[in-house]
């Protein structure tokens, strides 16, 4: 009795490696390739990408690694191979469900230069504007990061108003309808701005050594 | 043996057709209802779920009539989902290999596929006690059947819910989306639209029928 489940579960194992070990590669891939189309959309301008994991001394090192682990940034390059920003996920509590988002942050301009929400279950029609609206994603062309002299903090933490009275680079314009999800944005971009600008800015030259490569 | 050549048996096409309609999954069985209403918000998920349990279901049907004998009757039930966990857990890894949005917007439907139980309920009462012919175009009709449905059921949702059919915009700018349809309450809303209208035709089909019968 026990021969006939063994034989089939082992022929079941088998199968399984063998679909695993096929599809393996196209799967890596094909996740590489999404990751570099959200990192191009947040970085306009940028070509190509690769990514960067900050290590306990607080330096920036080149990775292979695509998993989804913390500590991960991916720097965008334009044809020329020089640097155009960096990509950052970052994710937090949303309506329904977490939001992940990833946005673009340019050295140059010392401002998030796009967003896109990678993974959101917020309402459809309502929360799920904070993808589509074209008024609200305007906020993000330009969102002021800049940094305190001493470097350590934002000098203007991302602020979350009510639609239409956005008046500050630093601000984020609310949607009607959506507000909980709209700030959720906001909240999630000011907490990881916070975090990571102050890590990443002094480290520019991290990412420039690496020129061309990708 | 002799006792079953003995039997009246249903032809070929009828074998496909009863999924279809007469004993149609979703619309006279109500089985695997869970992906039915989750997962069908649009065409194109709705196409692709339909594939993959109708896939399974083929797969299933088949390889559990190869190894009917094989198997002891106390361990089947076992074996089947041992058999419909693997299928399943292909599927995903093709799912994934085809497109990872489509993998990202089913989610776990595709893993539950192992739990729907209009596969295990196919493997036990047809492919167990059929062979592998009759096994095949049972679980080729049934797949269909939920497949067609399936369809049915998320072309209506992404219509109204989306003004659009497989990604493509159909109305205008203009179009005041019916948020409801995509929410978990419209899948109810359109199931219970479409159950109306094939009960309806199925009861004047009937009545057709016995007409004729009459005369």
């Amino acid at each position: 009795m026990y021969r006939a489940v063994v034989g089939v579960g082992v022929a079941c194992a088998l199968v399984i490696v063998l679909v695993y070990e096929i599809t393996r590669p196209i799967i890596e891939r094909k996740r590489s390739e999404l990751r570099e189309r959200a990192v191009m959309q947040v970085l306009p301008g940028a070509r190509s990408s690769a990514a960067f994991r900050l290590t306990d001394e607080g330096r920036f090192e080149s990775t292979s690694s695509d998993d989804e682990a913390d500590n991960l940034v991916f720097a965008g390059f334009d044809e020329s191979g020089s640097l155009v920003g960096l990509a950052i996920e970052a994710s937090g509590m949303g309506y329904q469900d977490t939001i992940r988002l990833l946005y673009g942050y340019s050295f140059d301009a010392e401002a998030i230069i796009g967003i896109r929400v990678l993974d959101s279950r917020e309402t459809p029609g309502l929360g799920d504007l904070i993808e589509s609206d074209a008024q609200f994603l305007r906020n993000f062309e330009k969102l002021d990061v800049r940094l305190t002299d001493g470097g350590d903090a934002l000098l203007h933490p991302i602020e979350f108003v009510k639609p239409g009275q956005k008046s500050e680079p630093w601000q984020i314009d609310g949607i009607s309808g959506a507000t909980i999800s709209s700030q959720a944005t906001a909240d999630m971009l000011r907490d990881s701005a916070g975090w990571w600008i102050p890590r990443v800015r002094p480290r520019k030259a991290d990412f420039q050594t690496t020129q061309g490569e990708q | 043996m002799a006792t079953d050549a003995k039997k009246a048996q249903p032809n070929d096409s009828d074998e496909v057709t009863k999924g279809l309609w007469q004993q149609n999954p979703i619309l006279v069985q109500a089985l695997g209802m869970c992906p039915v209403l989750a997962v069908s918000n649009t065409a194109r998920n709705a196409l692709a779920m339909g594939l993959a349990t109708g896939f399974v279901l083929l797969a299933s049907n088949v390889t559990v009539s190869t190894i009917r004998h094989f198997v002891p009757k106390q361990v089947r039930i076992v074996t089947f989902i041992l058999v419909i966990a693997t299928l399943v857990t292909v599927v995903d890894y093709l799912i994934q290999a085809i497109s990872l949005e489509l993998h990202k917007a089913l989610g776990a439907f595709i893993s539950l596929i192992v739990v729907n139980c209009l596969i295990l309920g196919r493997a036990e009462a047809f492919a167990s006690k059929n062979n592998l012919r009759r096994s095949f175009l049972d679980g080729l009709g049934m797949g269909i059947g939920f497949c067609w449905v399936l369809l049915c059921l998320g072309s209506v949702r992404e219509l109204f819910g989306y003004g659009s059919l497989f990604g493509v915009r159909l109305f205008g700018q203009h179009f005041q989306e019916w948020v409801v349809m995509i929410l978990p309450a419209g899948g109810f809303f359109v199931l219970a639209g479409w159950l109306l209208l094939f009960n309806w035709i199925g009861q004047l089909r009937s009545r057709r029928q016995s007409l004729e019968e009459v005369i």
